[in-house]
């Protein structure tokens, strides 16, 4: 019964997490418990990919006395069982290494593998209890992970956005539940799923989902705790936040709205497009405006969540259309970039961690030149910015590249709400892919390239073997991925069939391993064959001259046009970098001012330029609320101060009132 | 047998758009010259240059990394693929179905990742301004150039340019707005990518101006030739796309005798001299403009290939 070995696998991780909290102080429990973390990642990942997802299910004794704890593996299960459990090993084993430099590790150690626990179960719950249960189990570990570095000044914001985000976010979802369960209470996912609802509570239910798992995967304009929050965890944590965490989100996403809510109507794919696709662009324009590697990081998995439910919202277009095949392709888009997302922002956070352990240092402008003092971990920063950048023949251009291909199939969708927003929808993807090589140009360029813009990077060393194995292995695999994607394509059939009913053609048995969408006239994709032309005209490019022509190199001073200055701080930075785009798109979206003070001639103040941005979703949504509930409580606060006999008037006006509502109730 | 005359015409074509490319950025000099009274330097003047800089020593600043020598291979190796698999005399590409149009614009597009990165490696000025720049263009143009992408593919049914190109030589297509919207929309972003006026000027150095030459400044001998040889391929390659989708007479189809070969060989290289001198008289005739009108030049494109795929998306027949 695979379900019984991924139940296994969560229980060892929470024993570890007991362990941990008891001998956290003892230096050789620390190593020991990523090690032991690994360990039962790689089993759960193993079994999550070798154990047949037969539906295999179980009901524990636990929980609400007449419901129990029920847990179950199916397709989509194992998928993100298979997604989480790779980013968790790859964090354990980053963790070996990059764990030692934990100040705390007692606030670290015990939450780490709790963590992982908690995303498990939520895979495997089976009912709503267990599985709202898990996801607040699952939200308290990272949050307490949040807190770890607690003195630090933003930190304790961080994690109070955080949770109360979260916990908005759960509520939603416990609200959804309620209305799928029905008058009757069936918690029981198989019970949910036996019954519709009606069209308006469908409606309400897509709501909250989006406003529950929307939040915790970071859609704008629920994602203002991401940015906060992911960052201030330590930089492995920061990874499986960012790579595995939200994926949990959008695992929720899919088991409620295209499992458990009944026959798709085609409108539901119309506010997840709209979401989807505004999360994409603005996503990345944020990231563009920081200057906080880990933050920029950050951002770019809002962008990443975007892409990702623009190809839900296709396949919800689709199937609601009764179009499998072309669901099938959208929603393989969408979990292919899940499972990529998940290799190269894990990746990435590594190497932000890599480059925090060197130098201390988080702010890209203090940075610079890391290529010299840290050639591995530049390299694998390197292959990942290019998976991100979506750079064929890479794995996350494969993706993308399926994404487009399900919106060339929309203009057979019937409804003219959809003909028009897809191409718009399809408009901010370009701009979004197009805006985030930008991003990872200025992200690599200023952190890795130029000259190094203070002692801190000057002096940096390469870190540990075992953080390197880890982002090593994630990079090789955004490359495998890359070059095969027919490999991943196949194995996500059996989760497409269940949830939209069709499937892709099989790709493994076409010939060259061709990633063929529908059909071979329509379009295919060979990123073997991509791979290997290229590499083959760069040999031989390079061969031919340097056998033929100069091999002769001569080292000397910058040219620069015959102005080199010596000093670092002539460099472009990040924020130079990004002016361009700043003026571009942030004078509408941010409302970007830049204040130049320049003194008059004689004057001996320093000239500055000061950047003003204003970010709209805390602007115009949280703000206002923040405001009135303020205005509320104050008025409010009159209630404080009756005398026994208003309070027992109140009372029973109220009881009336609720009776009044009882006997009128139809 | 038919593989091999396929493969023979596959490598035939990749020789022949890198020996062709020095040629036409020397005949769009020659003609611009001519155009402004000068003589102008020789046809085969782009050649002897790159010669000359194969010949160099290469002069590389003292903090450059491996990424910089690098970086001009990959830049070449990913233009070549790319223009590689643009039909130029002959459709049948064998390898026409390893990478579609989508891929061929993230191809370009990662050379000009690599480009940028090169710009921002020594640590000079006018290298960050230079790569700063060509993101800012580029998060317009590639838009722009999806958009494009998706108007032909919405007609033709198919992103492979090899279905798209013999589409529209089957003259089922006829005259359509979106196509008209397209084709101006991919000129506005050929000449952004390609560096050329009024975006950016191919022919100036120490310019406040300038973003191609800017990232290239530190670049010398042989890396410098191989990073000139790919920016000449890829403005052959982008007159050889807009040749092979909207002036497609001439064009071999696929499974073609010699002789059809020869005359779409032929015709190809009078569309090339067309394309060239139309270029050199569009460049001659209009102003540089400043760095943040490029925007607005670019959105435009933008726009029009949007509007072109909207109305695909209501009328197939627009």
């Amino acid at each position: 019964m695979p379900v019984v070995v991924e139940l296994w696998c969560v229980a060892a991780l929470l024993a570890i997490a007991v362990v941990a909290a008891v001998g956290a102080r003892m230096p050789l429990i620390r190593r020991g418990i990523y090690g032991a973390s690994l360990a039962v990642t790689t089993v759960a990942f193993a079994a999550a990919l070798a154990l047949p997802a037969d539906d295999s299910h179980i009901t524990l004794p636990l929980g609400l006395p007449w419901i129990g704890a029920h847990f179950r593996l199916d397709a989509l299960a194992a998928f993100f069982l298979a997604v989480i459990n790779l980013g968790g090993a790859a964090a354990s084993l980053y963790g070996i290494g990059y764990g030692q430099h934990e100040h705390e590790p007692q606030r670290v150690l015990p939450f780490f593998p709790a963590f992982l626990a908690g995303m498990n179960l939520v895979i495997v719950a089976d009912d709503a209890f267990t599985f709202l249960l898990s996801w607040e189990f699952m939200s308290l570990a990272s949050w307490a992970l949040v807190m770890a570095h607690h003195r630090e000044p933003d930190n304790a914001r961080a994690g109070y956005v955080y949770i109360l985000m979260a916990s908005v976010g759960t509520f939603a979802l416990l609200l959804a539940f309620g209305l799928l369960a029905g008058p009757d209470g069936n918690y029981a996912f198989s019970a949910m799923r036996a019954q519709t609802p009606p069209p308006l509570f469908a409606g309400i239910i897509l709501g909250l989902v989006l406003l529950g798992a929307g939040s915790k995967a970071g859609l704008v304009p629920l994602h203002v705790w991401l940015p906060l929050a992911h960052p201030a965890a330590p930089s492995h944590v920061s990874a499986l936040m960012s790579g595995v965490m939200t994926k949990v989100a959008i695992y929720g996403f899919i088991r409620i709205v295209f499992d458990l809510l009944g026959p798709t109507s085609w409108w539901w794919g119309v506010p997840v497009l709209a979401v989807g696709g505004g999360t994409a662009t603005l996503g990345v324009l944020y990231a563009l405006m920081q200057n906080d590697l880990k933050r920029v990081l950050a951002y770019s998995t809002i962008e990443n969540i975007g892409l990702i439910f623009v190809g839900l919202g296709l396949a919800l277009a689709f199937k609601g259309n009764d179009m499998p095949a072309a669901g099938a392709l959208a929603l393989t888009a969408a979990l292919f970039h899940v499972f990529n997302h998940a290799l190269f922002k894990s990746a990435l956070f590594f190497g932000a961690g890599a480059v925090l352990t060197a130098t201390g240092e988080r702010q890209m402008e203090r940075l610079g030149g890391l290529i010299h003092r840290m050639p591995v971990t530049s390299v694998a920063f390197l292959v990942a910015c290019a998976a991100i950048s979506a750079l064929p023949p890479l794995n996350g251009f494969a993706s993308e590249w399926l994404a487009f291909q399900a919106i060339l199939l929309s203009p057979q969708l019937p409804q003219w709400g959809l003909k028009l927003l897809v191409p718009a929808v399809g408009a901010l993807l370009a701009l979004a892919a197009a805006l985030a090589a930008a991003c990872f140009v200025r992200a690599f360029g200023i952190v890795f390239l130029g000259r190094p813009r203070t002692p801190a990077a000057e002096q940096a060393v390469e870190v540990d073997r075992w953080s390197l194995v880890a982002m090593g292995i994630l990079a090789v695999l955004c490359i495998i991925v890359g070059i095969l994607p027919g490999l991943v394509i196949d194995g996500l059939a059996p989760v497409v069939t269940a949830l939209v009913g069709d499937r892709m053609p099989a790709q493994l048995g076409v010939p060259w391993l061709t990633t063929v969408p529908i059909v071979e006239s329509r379009s295919s994709y060979n990123g073997l064959l991509v791979f290997l032309f290229t590499a083959a005209s760069a040999s031989l490019a390079a061969f031919a001259i340097h056998r033929l022509a100069s091999q002769a190199l001569r080292r000397a001073p910058a040219w620069d046009c015959g102005f080199p200055d010596p000093s670092p701080v002539t460099q472009y930075t990040a924020a130079s970098f990004a002016q361009p785009i700043r003026r571009v798109f942030g004078s509408y979206v941010f409302q970007a001012r830049e204040h130049v003070d320049m003194p008059p001639p004689g004057d001996m103040r320093p000239a500055s330029l000061a950047v003003k941005l204003r970010d709209p979703a805390w602007e115009f949504i949280y703000t206002p609320i923040k405001t009135a509930v303020s205005v509320a409580a104050d008025r409010l606060n009159l209630l404080q101060f009756l005398t026994i006999r208003s309070y027992l008037s109140l009372v029973f006006f109220a009881l009336v009132l609720l009776l009044l509502v009882l006997a009128l109730w139809p | 047998m038919a593989v091999i005359a396929n493969l023979a015409i596959q490598f035939v074509q990749m020789l022949l758009v890198l020996l062709l490319a020095p040629l036409l950025t020397g005949f769009v000099r020659k003609v611009k010259a001519h155009l402004l009274r000068r003589q102008g330097p020789p046809l085969l003047q782009p050649y002897r240059d790159l010669l000359r800089l194969m010949r160099k020593e290469v002069v590389l600043a003292e903090n450059a990394s491996w990424l910089f020598r690098v970086i001009p291979y990959l830049i070449l190796a990913a233009t070549w693929v790319a223009a590689a698999l643009v039909p130029t005399f002959a459709t049948g590409l064998i390898f026409s179905w390893s990478a579609d149009l989508i891929a061929i614009v993230a191809l370009l597009g990662s050379a000009r990742f690599f480009l940028a990165l090169a710009g921002m490696d020594v640590g000079t000025s006018f290298g960050g301004i230079g790569s700063s720049r060509e993101v800012m263009i580029a998060t317009l143009a590639e838009p722009a150039m999806i958009m494009i992408v998706f108007t032909l593919a919405l007609i033709a049914g198919s992103t492979q340019l090899s279905t798209v190109a013999g589409l529209m030589l089957s003259s089922g297509v006829g005259l359509r707005v979106s196509l008209g919207l397209a084709l101006i929309a991919l000129i506005l972003v050929a000449l952004a990518e390609n560096a050329r006026i009024p975006v950016d000027n191919p022919a100036t150095h120490l310019e406040l101006t300038m973003v191609h030459e800017a990232m290239v400044l530190e670049y010398s001998g042989r890396h410098l030739a191989v990073i000139e040889l790919a920016a000449s391929l890829k403005l052959l390659l982008y007159m050889s796309l807009i040749a092979c989708l909207f002036v497609p007479w001439g064009l071999a189809p696929h499974g073609a005798g010699p002789v059809a070969q020869f005359g779409g060989a032929v015709a190809y290289i009078a569309k090339l001299a067309i394309g060239g001198f139309l270029l050199a008289v569009f460049e001659t005739s209009i102003a540089k403009m400043r760095v943040f009108r490029v925007p607005d030049f670019l959105g435009a494109a933008l726009m029009l290939g949007l509007l072109g795929t909207l109305l695909l998306f209501v009328s197939r027949s627009l």
